[in-house]
């Protein structure tokens, strides 16, 4: 089984402070810890196990800056055989459709039977490169797969709906799967696995390896285009307690008293 | 006329709210463009959801197929693509749900139709589309503009628009369209549904609710937030990732892949505040929020906030709480 796993190198925001930068389009990046997306991280666990179950190969690839190269390295190390980085400063500013036509002029011509991706990154959230590059690619595809489990030439899958139900889908390979969080348990990496992967090759192309021209790519080969970014309007602003832990702690009690919810 | 299309989303006999959301918005955005709304239904013995549609849409297209019974994305893609390709809407508006999030991408790319996803505000202004989403976990609003079409689709986040029914009313005609589906074999089945097995606590029930989230960090840190549960006596919940890692089984996760809740008393702690969780716990009575990063969405749906450390804050919560019981 051949599989390729898309991954994105994602900065780390939950608990950063966030500021926009100068052009209002964006966010000053400088400070910002990056990492493997986290939906990323379960699919490429996802194929993982499946090459130790099946045998195969999983290959990694990601659109992204020199930078990514580390959310790659750890792909290696978790277990992928060989990584793709598409690295052109005409891709900046592409939306999922633009990232979706690179990821295509590169996997149309490789050898596959399984597409893995995550559900959504956390960055942008579109949650919807994968969809649109199995249309370009014209396998079928689910998305927000809780359960994968292949069987001759064929997937089920469990995909997850609103409150707690899932459906189960029979859906023919080669496939495109983009993964939700839960599906499995990532692995951590070994020192072991980090040292062999420093050695490992990663293929670096470029927009004229791809096909495609600079109309096709970042923002002039995107549907979407940033204005502005803000930080949102409060619907509801919380009453902030403040003291020593002692003196919030005594307000917080006294409130539920007051209730009754206590 | 000008149309504009919303796709109605349903599940086991039921018609899902953010239909109706849409149908809302779209109503709105039509009065402003001079357009009209037509709801879409695609289904096997739905005329009754199609009648319940037409105090909403001035066109109720109705397409019924046994093939259409269940939710599948290759049919329904294969239906919507000749109904836009048919009327040219200006704007097709579909769920960023598990449906419309399957469906929608894969559609806009086989139109060649642009495409914002999550959009939590939409509006037509001479015929260029302007959207509002988000980024980063909810910390970033986002407007944007969709490149010149002569028709755009949008995927809305759930609860970013309160359903009304438009007045004066609009007493929409059904319009009932036969299937373009063929017996062109599927590479995508639908086998069946699956309900994880009830476990042994039902979070919706509880009157008091302490949920933690992934800033806990560690299963280890679970007994701080036990004890403080139990002192005030309220149940535990929790965010998605801690389900995720087997801290706490699935039936505690609060938000749209898990529970909804409301309860008299929710404390979240730990927990950033993105949309998902949200929709799971904002029509609380009470709502309490520790976070150490006073920039956490979180805030903007709490009644009362607490920016520090969870780890200072939790055990000295437990015991003046214990403090005044007695
Ligand atoms: C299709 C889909 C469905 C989803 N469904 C759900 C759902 O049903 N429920 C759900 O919850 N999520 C759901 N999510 C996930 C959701 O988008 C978020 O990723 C998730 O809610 C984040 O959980 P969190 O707030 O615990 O973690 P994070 O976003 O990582 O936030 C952790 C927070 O803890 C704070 N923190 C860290 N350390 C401390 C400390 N020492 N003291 C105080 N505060 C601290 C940080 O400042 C941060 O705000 C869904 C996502 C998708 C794509």
């Amino acid at each position: 089984m051949n599989i390729i796993v898309c991954v994105k190198h994602v900065p780390e925001t939950a608990e950063a402070e966030l500021k926009i930068d100068a052009s209002g389009k964006g966010i000053e990046k400088t400070g910002l810890v990056y990492d493997i997306n986290e939906w990323d991280d379960y699919a490429l666990e996802e194929a993982v196990r499946i090459k130790e179950k099946v045998g195969g190969t999983v290959t990694a690839i990601t659109v992204g800056p020199s930078d990514a190269d580390s959310t790659l390295r750890k792909c290696l190390a978790r277990g992928a055989d060989s990584a793709i980085r598409l690295t052109d400063p005409k891709f900046e500013g592409s939306d999922a459709y633009a990232i979706a036509k690179i990821l295509h002029s590169v996997i149309k011509n490789m050898q596959y039977d399984l597409i893995l991706t995550g559900l959504q990154a956390g960055d942008d959230g579109y949650a919807a490169v994968s969809q649109i590059l199995a249309e370009m690619l014209g396998i079928p595809h689910a998305t927000m797969v809780k359960k994968l489990e292949l069987d001759n030439g064929s997937a089920k899958v469990n995909r997850e709906l609103e409150g707690g139900l899932e459906e189960v889908l029979e859906i023919k390979l080669p496939a495109l799967f983009a993964v939700s969080t839960g599906i499995n348990e990532p692995r951590y990496v070994s020192i072991m696995g980090i040292r062999k992967a420093m050695q490992k090759e990663i293929k670096v192309l470029g927009l004229a390896d791809t096909g495609l021209t600079e109309a096709d790519v970042g923002e002039q080969g995107s549907w979407l285009k940033i204005e502005k970014l803000y930080v949102p309007p409060v619907e509801k602003q919380a009453e902030l307690i403040k003291g020593s832990p002692e003196e919030v702690a005594e307000k917080i009690a006294e409130i539920l008293k007051a209730r009754g919810l206590i | 006329m000008v149309e504009i299309f919303v796709l109605t989303e349903h599940r086991q006999g039921q018609i899902r709210d953010i239909t109706f959301e849409m149908l809302t918005k779209a109503h709105e955005i039509a009065g402003n463009t001079n357009a009209e709304t037509t709801a879409l239904i695609l289904g096997k013995d739905v005329k009754d959801k199609a009648a319940a549609l037409t105090e909403y849409a001035q066109k109720v297209i109705l397409i019924e197929d046994q093939k259409l019974e269940n939710f599948n994305s290759e049919f329904y893609q294969k239906v919507l693509t000749q109904l836009i390709k048919e009327h040219k809407p200006i704007l097709t508006m579909i769920g960023h749900t598990s449906y419309g999030i399957e469906l929608t991408p894969r559609l806009a790319a086989a139109l060649n139709t642009p495409l914002a996803t999550d959009c939590i505000d939409v509006n037509l202004e001479n015929k260029t589309l302007h959207v509002t989403r988000q980024m980063y976990g909810g910390k970033v609003n986002v407007n944007a503009v969709l490149t010149q079409a002569e028709s755009y689709m949008v995927t809305i986040r759930q609860a970013a628009f309160t359903a009304q029914k438009p007045q004066p009313p609009v007493n929409g005609q059904i319009i009932e369209k036969p299937s373009p589906l063929t017996e062109e074999p599927a590479t995508k089945r639908f086998v069946q549904y699956v309900l994880p097995p009830p476990g042994g606590i039902d979070i919706t029930a509880a009157e008091k609710l302490v949920s933690i989230g992934r800033g806990i960090k560690d299963q280890a840190n679970m007994p701080i937030i036990e004890e403080l549960a139990n002192a005030i006596g309220a149940a535990i919940g929790c965010s998605r990732p801690i389900v995720d890692k087997g801290w706490l089984p699935n039936d505690r996760q609060v938000g749209s892949s898990g529970k909804t809740v409301k309860p008299k008393l929710y404390i979240a702690i730990g927990i950033s505040g993105a949309f998902q969780h949200v929709l799971g716990m904002k029509n609380s009575d009470l709502i309490i929020a520790i976070n150490k990063d006073p920039n956490a969405p979180i805030f903007n749906f709490s009644d009362y906030g607490i920016v520090d450390d969870l780890f200072k804050i939790v055990p000295v919560l437990k015991d003046k709480i214990s403090e005044l019981k007695s």
